[in-house]
């Protein structure tokens, strides 16, 4: 594993990229830990002052920092997506290999579930949930209903992949040794797909920042939590861009979207790692 | 082309789109019945919170909104009356443009959402297909290598945020398209040139941000089958043969690549409903999400069900739709 990441830093470009960028964000949301005023206390600073050399990302109208927001911000959204993702990833590691394993009925009935969840538009759901649930909704809730809806394009992928794991002659060897089906499934398949899922829980992260994102910046989820999507919610409230405060947008957008690149190009570049056509591309004609 | 009917594919299509539509609406039956908040209490809260009302004037509101929600009775009947009511189309009235009903609201809206998102999808794809195709195809080229990254920095962008700074740049640097609304507001709405010419110009901005970011993915998807299709042995056949290379990307790999970018289409349509929804919002486009947020702040309780309801039957019908077409494009499917 370890010497797998290393090949993957050295000759892969774009994973090398992803890899940096990442890293960027990852150091900035950690510098949030050493922030020296809490994220939801206002005018702790000179408000509305552009960036120089005493407040380097400027500050916002509510008086703060925007470093230390943004780096808080990051943080939270960080934690948001990776906890979707992997809430999600139990569910779509269940439902992939047990359709893929079962076969038949099974699998029709778990596959016709899952298209029905790729299809469904789940945004204006969301905004349901939130409509229905106003100042109860929280992060934990948004993070276990979006886990809850947004599983199936990845419990396809697995599916795939464990219904050729299914013929193998391990798996029969497994079966006649007397392995329940639950072991041959955690012991012998998971290991197989776990590459696939380590990519697509980077495409899941950001899939789950980026709705989390527009939610909030509807003012859809909880407004006191600061994520990127709060972050810019406030500076909209305040009309940060009319009123020409245009870092207390500029630098969390910057932010994120750095985050999405990073996360995107670690995903794809694992993809092809795991895709062999391509791998012997890569060797030359 | 002869089209011959396929009887198990079509059922199985048409099982689908039922199982869409009832999933769908039992989840948002789910949201709005089995969460502790009660709708009815909340409209009430809301519109009682300043000055003071009797409580008789209080219970009769109470008693009328139930009426009205479908909120009467037990869970099974409530349940009865909320496919009821999707089936006739009959949301009630919408609370924050009383007396209009939820359905004329969404009527009123649905064209905008659909022209944008139909036009903006198609060239999207179109264009992500086509780029990808030629990228894959000539592995060489510069200028394609550089689409390739220019995709792919964009790709994995949500749709808010290059709608958000295609407003900064348009709305605030650059001010040289309107950034808000579907048509120039003070012309005559008619089928006449100026008009007409308006709503084009109105619709450039969140087009261009839904084929920003919906380009990307069809041509990433699109050069990763066109290389991976052209090391297979006919394609080798044919360039050895001295088909003209233009042919060979048209009818050997273009041909066969294009359909699994199809079934494609039919998966990630949700996700580009959702797309448009917030473009629509960011851009005050006038279609169904700007319909939804607005009721969302307005408190707007069956305007909210209502356009969730119609979003899931509008991406399932146009699923089914394209699934539909498909066997128009491959002829095996039959044998699948």
């Amino acid at each position: 594993m370890v010497r797998v990441l290393r090949d993957l830093l050295r000759f892969n470009r774009q994973f090398a990229l992803g890899a940096a960028l990442l890293m960027v964000v990852i150091a900035v949301a950690a510098a949030s830990a050493f922030s020296p005023y809490s994220p939801n206390d206002s005018y702790v600073v000179a408000p509305d002052m552009p960036p120089g050399w005493t407040y380097p990302l400027g500050t916002t109208s509510r008086g703060q920092d925007v470093f230390w927001l943004a780096s808080f911000a990051i943080r939270n959204s960080l934690l948001f997506g990776v906890s979707v993702a992997l809430l999600s990833r139990c569910l779509s590691l269940l439902i992939g290999l047990t359709a893929g394993y079962a076969g038949g009925l099974v699998d029709r009935v778990l596959m016709s579930i899952n298209d029905t969840f790729i299809v469904i538009p789940l945004f204006p759901i969301l905004v349901l949930f939130y409509f229905v649930m106003r100042d109860r909704m929280s992060w934990v809730l948004l993070a276990l209903v979006m886990a809850g809806l947004g599983w199936a394009y990845d419990a396809r992928l697995i599916r795939s992949v464990a219904l050729g794991l299914r013929v193998r002659d391990f798996t029969e060897t497994a079966i006649f040794s007397g392995m329940s089906p639950w072991q041959i499934l955690a012991q012998e398949h998971l290991p197989y797909v776990l590459p696939i899922v380590f990519a697509t829980t980077m495409n899941n992260v950001n899939w789950s920042i980026g709705l989390e994102v527009t939610l909030s910046v509807l003012g859809f989820t909880d407004i006191n939590t600061p994520t990127i999507g709060v972050t810019i919610y406030w500076a909209n409230q305040y009309s940060a861009l009319i009123a020409g405060i245009w870092w207390w947008i500029a630098f969390p957008v910057a932010l994120v979207v750095i985050a999405f690149i990073g996360l995107f190009l670690l995903a794809t570049s694992m993809n092809e790692y795991i895709d062999p056509r391509s791998r012997l591309e890569r060797l030359g004609p | 082309m002869v089209v011959s009917f396929y009887p198990a594919y079509l059922l199985r299509r048409l099982g689908q789109f039922v199982l869409v539509i009832f999933i769908g609406v039992n989840l948002t039956f789910l949201i709005t019945h089995a969460t502790p908040i009660d709708p009815v209490e909340q409209t009430i809260a809301a519109s009682t919170a300043f000055g003071s009302t009797s409580p008789e004037a209080i219970e009769t509101m109470r008693q009328s909104l139930r009426e009205l929600y479908g909120l009467e009775g037990g869970l099974p009947q409530q349940y009865l009356v909320f496919w009821k009511r999707i089936a006739l189309g009959d949301f009630g009235p919408s609370l924050s443009a009383f007396p209009t009903p939820v359905a004329v609201l969404i009527w009123r809206a649905l064209p905008w959402t659909a022209g944008l998102l139909c036009f903006a999808t198609l060239l999207a794809w179109c264009l992500g297909n086509l780029l990808g195709g030629l990228a894959g195809y000539h592995r060489d080229s510069r200028l394609l290598r550089l689409a390739g990254v220019v995709a792919m920095g964009l790709h994995p962008i949500p749709y808010y945020i290059v709608a958000f700074v295609l407003l900064i740049v348009f709305g605030y640097l650059w001010p040289m398209l309107p950034i808000s609304g579907g048509a120039q507001i003070n012309l005559p709405r008619g089928f006449d040139l100026r008009f007409i010419a308006s709503v084009l110009l109105h619709a450039i901005l969140p087009a261009m941000s839904l084929v920003l970011v919906g380009m990307g993915g069809w041509f990433m998807s699109m050069r990763s089958l066109v290389s991976n299709i052209v090391t297979e042995d006919y394609v080798t056949y044919a360039e050895l043969g001295g088909v003209a290379r233009g042919r060979i990307l048209r009818s050997y790999v273009m041909r066969n690549t294009v359909l699994p970018q199809v079934t494609g289409l039919a998966i990630s349509l949700g996700g580009i409903f959702n797309g448009a929804i917030i473009t629509e919002q960011v851009f005050g486009y006038p279609g169904i999400g700007t319909l939804l947020v607005g009721a969302v702040h307005a408190g707007d309780y069956s305007l909210v069900l209502g356009v969730a309801t119609v979003s899931i039957v509008t991406v399932a019908t146009s699923v089914l739709l394209i699934d539909l077409a498909y066997p128009l494009l491959d002829p095996r499917v039959n044998a699948r």
